[in-house]
């Protein structure tokens, strides 16, 4: 389970450390301490008690019949992590690196988020385990995710805006990261995505795989077999990872991660970047990044603020090359209309991020018949109204 | 072949003196004023000059050395135009020269063909923030194979496994890192910075150079018994930013006004 961590957090030639040297050794530090945690019952324990009870683990896993019915071919099923305490899969890793933090005697939490849910989850969390709470957002996150950064303030964190750049993602991790090491003695900085130097991609894959776990039990009870589809949408790639974690080794079980198209394939009208990307380092990993022919990250957009950001996680630049998994990608609009399609059949309000996925389900359901697809409802819709009032004129 | 980095530090060894290292990103505000600033810092005595290439995302620099990078892209100073203004500057000084940039852009252009086209146009050595010493090979192999130095980072967090490994693909000086945090300029110089150094004095006999937080002759005089160099940095982009008319003469006067009291022979 853990080969990776010898081989300094490598997935095939992608991921490793790549950190000024202030920062390498408290990286040492953080990656010693979680494996320690993660083979400590105890510390697994209370990580179980807090999802179950607090979370509200398991997740279901609910068989969408009207858009089964709808598509006319595969049975379709939703992975319910939308129903989650604070509204996405996100809490699932806020948890376990809470927890961390703790044993790890620091007492203030830092984060980066791009659509809130992130910062949302880690301000949460701080509020549970009594933390100091400072959550980076770029500015123009903040402006298109209101809601969110309010319920952050509410629960007590302090939310810095980022106006550097495109003043999204990509600049609030930046910024998350030079706090850190200005603070590195108290400080713990809790990634949100499988993303970043190791072992920051190998953790939050490990909190977030039980996603699939719970999938796999829950499927096998529902059609006594495994799925033939997993699809999922992937920004940085946690909520896919832990859905695909599981199942990789099951080579009958196909995989698909759903990239944002945004409003078409120039460079900086999308964040596919296994479709315009290429491999470089970006804030500390060896993966696929959007990037101009002289190596400046390019920006992105995507109507999902969740999604829209330039470097995927490093396994799933492995599972893209080894072609275990497939990429595709999904429009601005296409997501929107599947929002409003999963709205209306099945009275279930996705999140942006989450309807990426449920566009890729409706174009390949219908041919795909006696087929059982399993769909990552990541996270819920409400933080998306204002875009969504704007966006669908109903 | 010394590169003109360990030449400077025999002749500053020599005459028992200290190094002033300068640090401005390349292209800032842009590539011809940038030019005159490298040309007017060598001039006024400057013994090091780390030239930045500006990356869209500077995860360890401060606000300053931060917008200096956004005017520098601006006017379109990419690695190329900037191994084109290094060739520039060997026309006029030679002035030792370290290329100072994130590692994105250098992998971009290709580990091999930025040694070769480095050392062609007349660099000396380089430092790669965000390329740790377990990343390294490959980078240090292409550079020691063009004859160009490696400087890396030592940090008041380094363990000694770290630090002896910094030492040991280091070559021309170590760069010491005097607290944690972003570049940017400080009232206070830290404590942290003697351990460090006493520590790192164990793993190597290259000279150490001391950045991070220097801006004014205090910290200067503070380490002048403790290193063999300073690194100036934010202090001089900062000041190219307030005189974008004439930089090169006030970042000039102000490399001067730091150096008196630091080095022997203030020119």
């Amino acid at each position: 389970m853990q080969q990776e961590a010898s081989l300094r957090g490598r997935f095939g030639p992608y991921g490793g450390r790549y950190a000024p040297e202030t920062l390498m050794h408290p990286l040492e530090e953080l990656e010693a301490a979680y494996l320690a945690a993660s083979s400590d019952p105890s510390f697994q324990q209370e990580l179980d008690v807090l999802l179950r009870h607090y979370a509200g683990r398991p997740t279901p896993l609910y068989l969408a019949r009207r858009l089964s019915e709808h598509c006319g071919g595969a049975r379709i099923y939703l992975k319910r992590e939308d129903l989650l305490h604070t509204g996405a899969h996100k809490i699932n890793n806020c948890l376990g690196q809470g927890l961390l933090a703790r044993r790890m005697g620091k007492r203030r939490l830092i984060a980066e988020t791009g659509a809130g849910q992130h910062g949302v989850a880690t301000a949460t969390v701080a509020a549970l385990l009594g933390f100091q709470c400072v959550i980076y957002m770029g500015e123009v996150d903040m402006a298109r995710q209101r809601l969110n950064v309010f319920r952050m303030r509410l629960l007590g964190a302090e939310v810095v805006p980022v106006s550097a750049g495109s003043r999204t993602l990509k600049e609030a991790i930046s910024e998350a990261m030079r706090d850190w090491v200005t603070n590195l003695e108290d400080t713990y900085y809790l990634l949100g995505s499988a993303l970043g130097p190791h072992p920051y991609p190998l953790m939050v894959r490990d909190f977030q795989k039980v996603i699939g776990q719970e999938t796999r039990q829950q499927i096998v009870e529902a059609e006594g077999r495994l799925p033939d589809l997993l699809i999922a949408c992937v920004g940085g790639g946690s909520n896919a990872i832990g859905l695909f974690y599981e199942f990789v080794k099951d080579e009958q079980v196909a995989m698909v991660g759903v990239e944002a198209g945004g409003r078409g394939l120039a460079l900086g009208e999308h964040a596919a970047r296994f479709q315009g990307g290429s491999p470089g380092v970006l804030h500390g990993t060896y993966t696929y990044i959007l990037q101009d022919e002289m190596g400046q990250i390019s920006t992105t957009h995507s109507v999902s603020a969740g999604l829209d950001y330039a470097a995927v996680g490093p396994e799933h630049a492995m599972l893209f090359e080894s072609k275990r998994a497939e990429y595709t990608y999904c429009s601005d609009a296409d997501a929107l209309a599947a929002c409003r399609t999963l709205s209306q059949l099945e009275g279930i309000i996705p999140a942006l991020e989450s309807a990426h996925a449920v566009a890729e389900v409706l174009r390949r359901a219908p041919p795909a018949v006696g087929q059982v697809f399993v769909v990552n409802l990541s996270g819920r819709g409400d933080k998306d109204m204002e875009i969504l009032e704007r966006e669908l004129k109903l | 072949m010394a590169t003109r980095i360990c030449q400077r530090w025999e002749q500053l060894q020599n005459r028992g003196d200290k190094a002033f290292i300068g640090f401005v990103m390349a292209g800032d505000p842009d590539i011809s004023k940038s030019t005159e600033v490298v040309l007017a810092l060598a001039e006024a005595g400057v013994d090091i000059i780390e030239l930045g290439i500006p990356f869209s995302e500077p995860i360890a620099d401060g606000p300053v050395i931060q917008r200096a990078g956004e005017r520098a892209l601006k006017n379109g100073a990419y690695l190329p135009a900037i191994l084109e203004m290094v060739r520039q500057i060997r026309h006029a000084s030679q002035v030792p020269l370290l290329l100072f940039s994130y590692l994105n852009p250098i992998l971009r252009y290709g580990l091999e063909r930025f040694a070769a086209d480095a050392v062609s146009s007349g660099a000396d050595g380089a430092l790669i923030t965000d390329l740790s010493v377990e990343e390294a090979a490959l980078y240090v192999a292409e550079m020691q194979r063009k004859g160009l130095d490696t400087v890396f980072l030592a940090a008041p967090t380094s363990t000694e496994e770290r630090l002896k490994r910094v030492a040991e693909l280091s070559t021309g000086f170590v760069y010491a890192i005097s607290r944690a945090g972003v570049t940017g300029v400080r009232e206070q110089l830290s404590e942290s910075v003697t351990p460090l150094l006493r520590r790192l004095r164990i793993y190597t006999s290259l000279p150490i150079a001391v950045g991070f937080g220097i801006s004014r002759p205090e910290h200067l005089a503070e380490l002048a018994p403790l290193a063999e160099g300073v690194v100036v940095g934010s202090a001089l982009v900062r000041c190219i930013e307030e005189h974008p008319e004439n930089p090169a003469q006030q970042v000039a006067e102000l490399a001067r006004w730091l150096c008196k009291g630091f080095k022997m022979n203030p020119q």
